[in-house]
C-alpha cells in the first residue's frame, strides 16, 4: 500500500541556488562526457551516473539503493572552468550593475534616501503589499542607475550595456563574468534588500553560475529504440556539450593555451550553457539534432501551449471518453444523443451489486464483452479487477455478491456529458441521456446544433461517461439541456426550433385544414398522447388545433408574429395578416407561428413555456414543436427550386425600369462630378461623396426589387415562405438569384484597384460607370458575364480570407479575456468578487438580475402581474 | 493655456464625493471587506482634484447606468497608481 503523508502547505520561497547548496543537494559531481562504457553500463562520473539514479530494471541506485521507480533520482553538479551568466538572470545582472558602484559595489543613492526606502520597503513587506514594495524597489532602481559619481567612495562611474543576450559592455570594453561576479560580490546585503531580492535567498552573484546542478536522469530518459541503439533525451545531449566543452577549458587554462583560445571556449560554453536553460533566445542559433530539428531544452519543456502547464497540468486526457461524427436526428430527443454501439461496449458504467440489482447484472455479465448489453469487467471486494471472458463467466456469475462492482456497457438512458470544442461557453459542455443507435456516429436533435455551434459538415464531437453517482448527479441537475435553455448571455433561448421545423409550423398554423384523420395521425406520429383531446376534434380540423394539441391544456400566451406591421394600436385579432398570436387555455386563437414565436433567440412561445412548466415538460413540448413541423412538412411537400426564382414578364419588365432608372440617375450624378456641378456632402470630398451617392442609389434600386418580387412572387413559393417564416434565407437572396445581384464591395467601397486608375484593363482609365466598378447587373439565375464573375469572385475571395485570418484573433482575443475573469463569482450579497473577495461590481450588472431567468435581459412586471391576476385576453 | 478647465463638469464625468468615516465604516462593514479588497482610485485622479482627497479615504461614485439608471460605485483613494 502507498503511505501518505499530510504536510499542510506555509509558504512557499522562491530562491536562486547558491553554489554551496548546489554541491550540497549533488550526489555526484559529473566530469566526464561519456554516457555509458563498452558494456553498456553508465560510466562513474558520467551523466548517466547510476548515483543520478536509475531508469534501466534491474540497476539500483548506488544513492539510496531503490530501484527503478522507487528512486526518484538525485542531482549532481558540474564544476565550471570559469563562470558563465544564466540567461534569464540578465536583466537582473544589469540592475545590480547600473545602480551599484563599480569600485565599492554599494547602491549609488544617499545614505539618508537608503534608510527611508527601506522603512517603506519593510512597511510595504508586513503588510503583504508586494505591489507596493515592487514599486519602491523599482523607484530605487530607476533613481540609482546613470550616476555619474558614487555617492559614498566617489569613483567616476561608467555606463553599462548589455550587449544581448550575454555580454556586458562597460566603456566600450567587456566586462567578463569573473568581473561581473566579483561586482556583484561587493554589493551589501542591505543594498541587495532595496533592489528588491533578499540576500539569504537570493544573492546576486549566484545569477553567475560557477557550478551547474545536473538533473537527475530520472527527468531525461533515454529510450531505446527498436533497433537496441539507444537515444538520449534532449537534455542529456545539451549536458554533454556542456560537460565536453568544460572539459576542454580545463585543460586549454591547465596547459597555459593562450588567451584568445581559452576566450572562445568560454564563449562556446556560455553558448551551451544558454541554450541549456532556454533554446528560443532571440539573437542566438537555437541547438539543433544531427537532423536539423532544434533541441526542447529546459525552458521549451515548461513554456507555452505543449509546455508542462498547459499541456500536462492545466489540461489532461481521461478514460471512458468518445469521440466521432455527429450527424442530426430530429425523432430523438432534444436531451438525448445517439451512440453508436461499438462506442457503447467501450465505455462502462461501474454498477454497485446489491440484493436488489444483482439478477439484473448477472444477465449483463452473461453477455460478455461481446454482446450488447454485457458488462467488460467485475471489481471484486479486494479491489482486484477481473476480466469478463468465456472462461471466467461462469465463475463470476456464482460468485457476483453485493459490495462487488460490475462494470456493464451503457444502456438507453445512462447519462453522458456531450461536448463540441471550442468549448466557449457552458453550453458546450451538456449532459444528454444516451440512446444506443446503429451506425457509427453520435446522433443530436437538430435544435440543440446551436449552443454547440456545431453542423454537420462533418464536426466531431466528444462524449464522457460520469463515472460515480455524486457526478452522475451533478451532471444531471446542473448540466441537462433543459437546464440550458436559456442563455446567461442575454436572457433568449438558445435552443429553439430551426429551418424546416419552423417552416412546417409556420403554413401548418397558417390557413390549413386537414381532416380528423389526417390529423390525428400527424400527431400520434409525433408523440402526442392525449387521446381525449384528439377525441375532441371535429370532422375538419383547423392547423391551429392541430398545433394546439402539443400544448399544455392550461397555457396562456400573447405574441406577435414576424410579419406584424406594428400598427400604432395593435389590431388583435381582426390583423390583417394575422399577425396577433393568442393562445388561451392551451387552445390557439389567432396568429401564425414562425420565428419570432419558436425560434432559436427570440422564441417567444418557447420561454413562456419555460417559464411556467417544469423542464422534462419544456423539452418534450419543444421536441413535439419540432417534430410536428418536421413531420406536417414532409407530409405537406415542400421543395425549393428554380421556378421559384422566375417572374412573370410584367415584373421583368419592371425590374428592368427600375434598374434603367437606378443606371441613368447614376450617369447624372457622374456627369454632374465631372461638369463639377455635384454638391458634396457636407464633411466629404467630392469623389466620396460620388461614391457614396453612388453606393445609395444602386443599393436602393435592389432593394427596391427585393420588395417587387416579395410582392409579386406567386403564394406559396417556397422561397419566399422561407423567408417570411424566418426559417432560412431573406428576400435579398431571392433578389439576387431572380433579379440581379447589385454592387461587390471591397472595404465599404465600390471595386476600385486592380491596373492603374481601372479595375481591368478593358476599361478606360478613371471609369467610374457602374459595370468598370464591380456592379453585377445580372441574376444568378441568368448567369453573370466574365468581368462581373471576377468582381464577384473578388469580394468572395475577399470575404474568405476576412473570416479565415479573424477567427484565430478573435479566438486569441477571448483566451485572454476568459483567463482574466475566470475566478469572478457573484456572492449572495450581489457583489461581484475575484478570488481574494476583492468587489469588482458593488451590485451585478447594477441590476442585480440573473440574465438567464430574464426575459430577453429585463423583467416584464406587467406581464407577470396579468399572469397572476389571470387576466389575459 | 489661459482658461482653466474644469473636468469635474463635463457631463462624462459622473459625480464624485467623498465619504465620511461614519460613511466609510458603515460601508466596510456593509459589505465586510477591508480596503485593500476595495476598487481603486488614484489621489492625483482629476476626478477627485477638488475634494482634498486623503489616502484611505473612500469616494462614492454616482454613474449613470443603462440598467437602472443610477448606480453607485465605491472606491479608495490610493497613493500613485
Amino acid at each position: 500500500m502507498v503511505k501518505y503523508t499530510y504536510k499542510k502547505i506555509d509558504r512557499i520561497t522562491f530562491s536562486l541556488l547558491s553554489p554551496k547548496m548546489i554541491k550540497k543537494m549533488a550526489a555526484a559531481k559529473v566530469v566526464t562526457p561519456e554516457l555509458y562504457d563498452r558494456e553498456g553500463y553508465p560510466v562513474d562520473g558520467g551523466l548517466m551516473d547510476i548515483r543520478l539514479g536509475v531508469i534501466d530494471p534491474g540497476l539500483r541506485c548506488k544513492t539510496c539503493s531503490g530501484k527503478l521507480k522507487e528512486c526518484l533520482g538525485h542531482f549532481g553538479y558540474i564544476e565550471f572552468a570559469r563562470p558563465v551568466v544564466h540567461i534569464h538572470y540578465v536583466k537582473t545582472i544589469m540592475t545590480f550593475l547600473q545602480s551599484t558602484c563599480n569600485d565599492c559595489g554599494r547602491l549609488m543613492i544617499s545614505a539618508e534616501d537608503v534608510l527611508k526606502y527601506k522603512s517603506k520597503m519593510d512597511k510595504a513587506l508586513e503588510r503583504n503589499d508586494t505591489t507596493t514594495f515592487r514599486r519602491i524597489s523599482k523607484l530605487v532602481r530607476l533613481s540609482s542607475r546613470n550616476i555619474k559619481k558614487c555617492p559614498h567612495c566617489k569613483t567616476k562611474q561608467f555606463t553599462v550595456k548589455l550587449e544581448k543576450p550575454t555580454t556586458f559592455m562597460e566603456d566600450n570594453k567587456r566586462l567578463n563574468p569573473i568581473e561581473v561576479r566579483a561586482r556583484l560580490d561587493k554589493v551589501p546585503d542591505d543594498d541587495v534588500y532595496l533592489l528588491g531580492l533578499k540576500a539569504e535567498h537570493a544573492r546576486p552573484e549566484w545569477s553567475i553560475l560557477t557550478v551547474l546542478p545536473i538533473p537527475p536522469v530520472t527527468m531525461r530518459p533515454s529510450i531505446t529504440l527498436e533497433s537496441g541503439e539507444r537515444a538520449e533525451d534532449d537534455l542529456t545531449h545539451k549536458l554533454g556539450d556542456i560537460v565536453r566543452i568544460n572539459q576542454r577549458l580545463f585543460e586549454n587554462i591547465n596547459a597555459g593555451a593562450p588567451e584568445i583560445i581559452v576566450e572562445d571556449l568560454w564563449d562556446l560554453l556560455q553558448y551551451h550553457v544558454t541554450t541549456y536553460f532556454d533554446n528560443s533566445v532571440p539573437q542566438i542559433p537555437p541547438a539543433r539534432h544531427r537532423s536539423g530539428q532544434p533541441l526542447r531544452t529546459l525552458s521549451e519543456r515548461i513554456k507555452s501551449k505543449e509546455g508542462r502547464f498547459r499541456h500536462n497540468l492545466a489540461g489532461k486526457r481521461v478514460n471512458f471518453a468518445a469521440r466521432t461524427v455527429i450527424s442530426p436526428d430530429p425523432q430523438i430527443g432534444l436531451n438525448e444523443v445517439g451512440v453508436p454501439k461499438q462506442i457503447v461496449m467501450e465505455l462502462t458504467l461501474p454498477e454497485f451489486v446489491t440484493e436488489w440489482n444483482i439478477e439484473w447484472l448477472k444477465t449483463f455479465i452473461k453477455n460478455g464483452p461481446k454482446i450488447y448489453p454485457g458488462a467488460n469487467y467485475v471489481i471484486m471486494i479486494d479491489g482486484k479487477k477481473k476480466k469478463i471472458s468465456a472462461e471466467t463467466q461462469e465463475l463470476l456469475i456464482t460468485e457476483l455478491s453485493p459490495g462487488q462492482i460490475v462494470e456493464r456497457h451503457i444502456v438507453n438512458g445512462d447519462i453522458a456529458l456531450f461536448n463540441r470544442q471550442p468549448s466557449l461557453h457552458r453550453m458546450s459542455i451538456m449532459c444528454h441521456k444516451m440512446r444506443v443507435l446503429p451506425g457509427k456516429s453520435f446522433r443530436l436533435n437538430p435544435a440543440v446544433c446551436n449552443p454547440y455551434n456545431a453542423d454537420f459538415d462533418g464536426d466531431e464531437m466528444n462524449l464522457h461517461v460520469p463515472q460515480t453517482q455524486e457526478a452522475i448527479a451533478e451532471a444531471e441537475i446542473l448540466m441537462e439541456v433543459q437546464t440550458q435553455v436559456m442563455s446567461p448571455k442575454n436572457g433568449l433561448n438558445v435552443i429553439g426550433t430551426i429551418e424546416d421545423a419552423v417552416t412546417g409550423n409556420y403554413l401548418l398554423t397558417k390557413d390549413l385544414t386537414m381532416s380528423k384523420e389526417e390529423a390525428v395521425q400527424l400527431l400520434l406520429s409525433i408523440g402526442v398522447t392525449d387521446t381525449e383531446r384528439l377525441k375532441k376534434f371535429k370532422a375538419n380540423v383547423n392547423g391551429k388545433e392541430i398545433f394546439s394539441a402539443v400544448l399544455p391544456k392550461d397555457f396562456n400566451f400573447i405574441g406577435l408574429c414576424k410579419s406584424c406591421k406594428k400598427h400604432k394600436v395593435c389590431q388583435g385579432k381582426k390583423c390583417e395578416t394575422d399577425s396577433f398570436v393568442h393562445i388561451k387555455d392551451g387552445q390557439m386563437l389567432s396568429g401564425i407561428i414562425d420565428t419570432n414565436t419558436i425560434g432559436e433567440g427570440n422564441g417567444t412561445l418557447l420561454r413562456d413555456i419555460h417559464r411556467i412548466y417544469d423542464e422534462i415538460t419544456t423539452v418534450d413540448i419543444f421536441g413535439k414543436i419540432f417534430r410536428l413541423g418536421i413531420a406536417f412538412l414532409a407530409k405537406r411537400g415542400f421543395t425549393v427550386k428554380t421556378a421559384d426564382a422566375d417572374m412573370p414578364e410584367d415584373v421583368q419588365n419592371k425590374v428592368k425600369v427600375i434598374l434603367d432608372l437606378a443606371l441613368a440617375d447614376v450617369d447624372k450624378f457622374i456627369a454632374e462630378f465631372h461638369a463639377g456641378k455635384l454638391k458634396p456632402f457636407p464633411t466629404k470630398s467630392l469623389e466620396d461623396s460620388l461614391e457614396l451617392m453612388i453606393l445609395q442609389r444602386l443599393n436602393e434600386a435592389r432593394n427596391e426589387m427585393g420588395t417587387l418580387i416579395g410582392k409579386t412572387s406567386r403564394p406559396g413559393n417556397s422561397t419566399l415562405v422561407m423567408s417570411q417564416c424566418g426559417a432560412k434565407g431573406n428576400l435579398l437572396n431571392l433578389a439576387q438569384t431572380a433579379a440581379l445581384v447589385g454592387q461587390q464591395a471591397l472595404r465599404g467601397k465600390r471595386i476600385d484597384r486592380g491596373y492603374k486608375e481601372r479595375t481591368l484593363s478593358l476599361f478606360k482609365h478613371n471609369d467610374l460607370s457602374p459595370e468598370a466598378r464591380g456592379f453585377i447587373r445580372h441574376s444568378y439565375k441568368k448567369g453573370l458575364n466574365p468581368i462581373e464573375f471576377f468582381f464577384h469572385a473578388m469580394t468572395g475571395r475577399d470575404s474568405l480570407m476576412d473570416t479565415a485570418l479573424r477567427t484565430p484573433k478573435s479566438g486569441y482575443l477571448y483566451r485572454r479575456l476568459a483567463n482574466a475573469m475566470q475566478d469572478l463569482k457573484i456572492e449572495y450579497d450581489f457583489t461581484v468578487r475575484d478570488a481574494n473577495q476583492s468587489i469588482i461590481q458593488f451590485s451585478y450588472g447594477d441590476d442585480c438580475l440573473d440574465v438567464s431567468k430574464s426575459d430577453g435581459g429585463t423583467i416584464d412586471v406587467k406581464k407577470i402581474v396579468s399572469e397572476v391576476a389571470g387576466k389575459n385576453d | 493655456m489661459s482658461e482653466e478647465i474644469n473636468i469635474t463638469k463635463h457631463i462624462f464625468v459622473p459625480k464624485h464625493t467623498k465619504l465620511t468615516e461614519e460613511e466609510k465604516e458603515k460601508i466596510l462593514e456593509e459589505y465586510n471587506i477591508s480596503l485593500s479588497q476595495l476598487p481603486k482610485i488614484s489621489k492625483n485622479d482629476p476626478a477627485i482634484k477638488e475634494l482634498e482627497v486623503k489616502k484611505g479615504d473612500l469616494i462614492k461614485i454616482e454613474r449613470k447606468s443603462p440598467t437602472i439608471g443610477k448606480s453607485i460605485f465605491y472606491r479608495v483613494v490610493v497613493g500613485n497608481a
